[in-house]
């Protein structure tokens, strides 16, 4: 019923368009039958397009990249889940911040407190056990350190520091007092200045990280897309391949699969099979596009994810300067060559009117 | 064996031997068209025009091309997209001329609707064309598996599913087709070979017929008018080009083809580089994985109409189930077109707008098309799936009440 009233409506629309656009006899005739053309492919368009995506993919809230439980607090309470839990959480992490920290007290916990699984390369602290001994001992290879200081936000370590399960929003993954245990411990038990110092030398070290080396003579490109590709691969490819650019996941499919139950895809094509927009809400918090997903929320600042999904658009999407650089250049060539043939077409048309 | 005197020029010695001249005469500067026609007019150039690019940036994209399933994914997204000189450009043309095609061809079947061109001594014109829609649905349908991705994949299997529902022997038709018991490499490489060999050749041997078949009813105007082409023409040839009905094929009809060519050459380009997601579709680019099921299954957006009259009948009426009258649904929408010349039993040959019912008819059929389309592409659940159902009845309805409504307008006309 519903359908055939709709399809009366937009029947009526037509006809009534039609006899419109039939009586504006000062329009000449073959305008107004284009236009009755043009609306309704925009409408079929618009039918299968956009309103179609906005039906299958409903929107989602912002990403935002303060990382302080706001958004989680109210993703709760929208679902009509207990918030008490996730505030404490938060409000401890929010006090932390306000701490100075200091990086050389930091050097001291962080070698006491983390050298012992991560490395730290840059800062002087080597992998210790191959990836292999890491992933029998932990089911996953620990991340290097070097950079985290700089393409993490400030309050998401401290969140992760403080207990990494909440901080990456995979609590559904790790439920307390169940059978799997997150291979990092909490260290909510520390003093808040000590987890405030820890974050301020990890920063220290990872501004002290020099640039990646290229060749003499590297393009602006080459050079883009090496500082790109360092945060990538510290951020993504302990899980995530990137075939088209040679990367191959530190951690294999198999040993990925033990150890959150999936899987992770090849990140080659990501940005076509997503697009940008998709790929940055994603990133900020996974759970938000899709709940229940085994990927962490990482903590990327804006700054890093920015120079992650421009990594995946110059892996995976190679050819878009070169695109966007031919494409006005084929248009103003049409277009010109459009005036020539309406000039040659009236020319031929004068005798026959 | 006759006289050949030696010839003065290149094109006279081709002339003495092919009849150049002759042949030109009368395929072009006197074949005749008729004036009063519009722009709608020029859509079937256009597709000839769109057929050539899509067989041109074809021949490119098979010379990168491999026909495997655990090659062909990445032959297309990482050879032809990323390392071949332009590899991208004739893809995003081929990808997405293939769906512009078929906006034309809808606006050219529609416009013969319109205008009645199907009937009255145009009746093949109008089954050689329907001949055409067939053959391109297939190439696009063959086509659109060859990159392998997740769309690829699933749309194979969900369509080829279908023959499954053909009552006893279904089950072994669906295994024939796929050459195997599951869409694999052996369904991607037959595929390929309907791609880029049997399919071509058959749509360039439809079209030279159907341009044969234009030929002695000439293709009808705007008024739906008869006239005697001898006499118009006669007229043209005099000189008087003015008062003539008529036009020649070159260069006055091609001259305004080749505008209307162009300027529709803008927004395809436009298309081309900076919106092709609708002809490309996203879900595509996650390369197939029989594992894994996409949220959302859908076909190109010029399939979703029949797709959605397919998937329209979803509970059991009368003992047959949704499945089987879904398919047999299906089965008269794609059929049932091509009966138009013979369901239409009114004799008016005029633009629809000036057909006392028949008007209705078409602008009802417009919309219902336009409800089939944009339901066909969202999840069959809830209210949606009502929808589909109601607008699928209305699709059959109309069809078949056509007869009867065209009968009372030719009693209504003949008493004018
Ligand atoms: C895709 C390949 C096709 C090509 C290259 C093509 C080409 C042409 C050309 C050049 C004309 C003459 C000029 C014009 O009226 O546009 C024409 C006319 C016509 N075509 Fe097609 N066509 C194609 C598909 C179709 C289809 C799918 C149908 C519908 C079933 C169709 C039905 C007709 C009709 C009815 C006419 C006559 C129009 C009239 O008399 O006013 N054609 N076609």
């Amino acid at each position: 019923m519903f359908a055939i009233i709709v399809g009366l409506v937009v029947a009526v629309i037509l006809i009534v368009l039609n006899i419109v656009l039939s009586r504006i006899s000062f329009v000449p005739k073959e305008i107004r039958i284009l236009s009755i053309v043009v609306i309704m492919v925009s409408y079929i368009y618009w039918g299968f397009e956009p309103f179609a995506h906005h039906e299958m993919h409903p929107h989602v809230a912002e990403a935002t990249y303060a990382f302080d439980g706001k958004a989680d607090i109210e993703a709760l309470e929208e679902a009509g889940k207990d918030i008490a839990d996730a505030e404490i959480f938060w409000s401890s992490v929010a006090k932390v911040a306000q701490h100075q920290g200091n990086a050389q007290a930091g050097k001291e916990l962080v070698i006491a407190n983390c050298t012992g699984c991560h490395s730290m390369t840059h800062a002087g602290f080597p992998q210790i056990m191959s990836d292999a001994d890491s992933i029998a001992s932990y089911g996953v290879t620990p991340p290097d350190l070097s950079l985290s200081g700089k393409i993490y936000d400030r309050n998401y370590l401290i969140a992760f520091i403080s207990n990494p399960v909440k901080a990456m929003h995979i609590e559904h993954k790790y439920p307390v007092g169940g059978e799997k245990v997150f291979p990092m411990p909490a260290s909510d038990w520390m003093q808040p200045q000590e987890i405030a110092d820890m974050v301020a030398f990890l920063a220290d070290s990872a501004s002290a990280v020099p640039a990646p080396v290229l060749k003499e003579g590297a393009t602006e490109v080459e050079i883009s897309k090496a500082a790109n590709k360092e945060v990538f691969e510290a951020a993504c490819v302990r899980c995530h391949s990137m075939d088209y650019a040679g990367i191959t996941a530190r951690t294999s499919g198999e040993d990925m699969n033990k150890y959150i139950g999936a899987i992770p895809p090849d990140l080659s094509q990501h940005i076509r099979s997503r697009g940008d927009e998709y790929l940055h809400n994603f990133i900020n918090d996974p759970q938000r596009k899709l709940p229940g997903t085994g990927m962490p929320r990482v903590g990327l600042t804006k700054d890093a994810e920015m120079q992650v999904v421009e990594y995946m658009t110059q892996i995976g999407d190679s050819k878009k300067a070169q695109r966007e650089e031919l494409g006005p250049k084929i248009l103003i060539y049409l277009a010109i060559l459009a005036v020539f043939a309406l000039l040659w077409k009236r020319q031929i048309w004068k005798d026959l009117h | 064996m006759a006289e050949f005197e030696k010839a003065n020029s290149v094109g006279e010695w081709f002339d003495q031997r092919l009849n150049t001249s002759g042949f030109w005469r009368v395929m072009m500067t006197e074949y005749w068209i008729p004036k009063n026609i519009n722009f709608l007019w020029a859509m079937g150039a256009l597709l000839a025009m769109m057929f050539t690019l899509l067989l041109v940036t074809g021949i490119f994209l098979l010379m990168y091309y491999k026909p495997d399933v655990n090659m062909a994914f990445d032959s297309v997204n990482y050879t032809i997209m990323q390392e071949v000189a332009y590899g991208w450009l004739f893809r995003n043309i081929h990808g997405v001329g293939a769906s512009v095609v078929f906006l034309i061809i809808y606006i050219h079947m529609f416009t013969g609707i319109y205008y009645g061109s199907y009937k009255k001594g145009r009746e093949m014109i109008w089954l050689s064309g329907m001949l055409l829609f067939v053959t391109f649905s297939a190439e696009g349908f063959s086509g659109y598996m060859l990159p392998w991705g997740q769309m690829s994949y699933w749309a194979a299997y969900v369509i080829t599913e279908i023959f499954g529902g053909i009552p006893f022997i279904g089950d072994e038709l669906v295994i024939w087709i796929r050459g195997n018991f599951y869409v694999s490499d052996a369904t991607l490489t037959r595929f390929f070979m309907l791609h880029v060999l049997l399919i071509p050749m058959a749509i360039l041997g439809a079209i030279v017929f159907h341009f044969y078949t234009l030929r002695f009813p000439h293709v009808n105007n705007e008024e739906g008018e008869f006239f005697d082409y001898k006499e118009e023409s006669e007229k043209y040839l005099k000189g008087d080009k003015a008062h003539s009905k008529v036009i020649a094929f070159w260069p006055d009809f091609l001259s305004k083809d080749f505008m209307v060519i162009t300027i529709f050459m803008i927004f395809f380009f436009y298309l081309v580089f900076y919106n092709n997601d609708f002809a490309m579709d996203p879900v595509n680019f996650d390369k197939a994985d029989g594992m894994k099921t996409p949220a959302h299954i859908y076909p190109e957006w010029y399939f979703l109409w029949s797709y959605e009259v397919l998937r329209g009948f979803f509970f059991d009426i009368a003992g047959i189930s949704g499945k089987s009258l879904g398919l047999m649904a299906f089965g008269f929408a794609q059929a049932i077109f091509m009966l138009l010349p013979w369901l239409d039993r009114s004799p008016m040959v005029k633009p629809a707008n000036q057909r006392p019912i028949f008007k209705y008819w078409f602008w009802f059929l417009m919309a219902d098309l336009f409800i089939l389309t944009i339901f066909g592409k969202l999840p069959p659940t809830g209210a949606n799936a009502w929808v589909g159902f109601a607008s699928s009845v209305t699709f059959l309805v109309l069809f078949i009440a056509l007869p009867f409504l065209t009968k009372i307008e030719a009693k209504i006309a003949g008493g004018k």
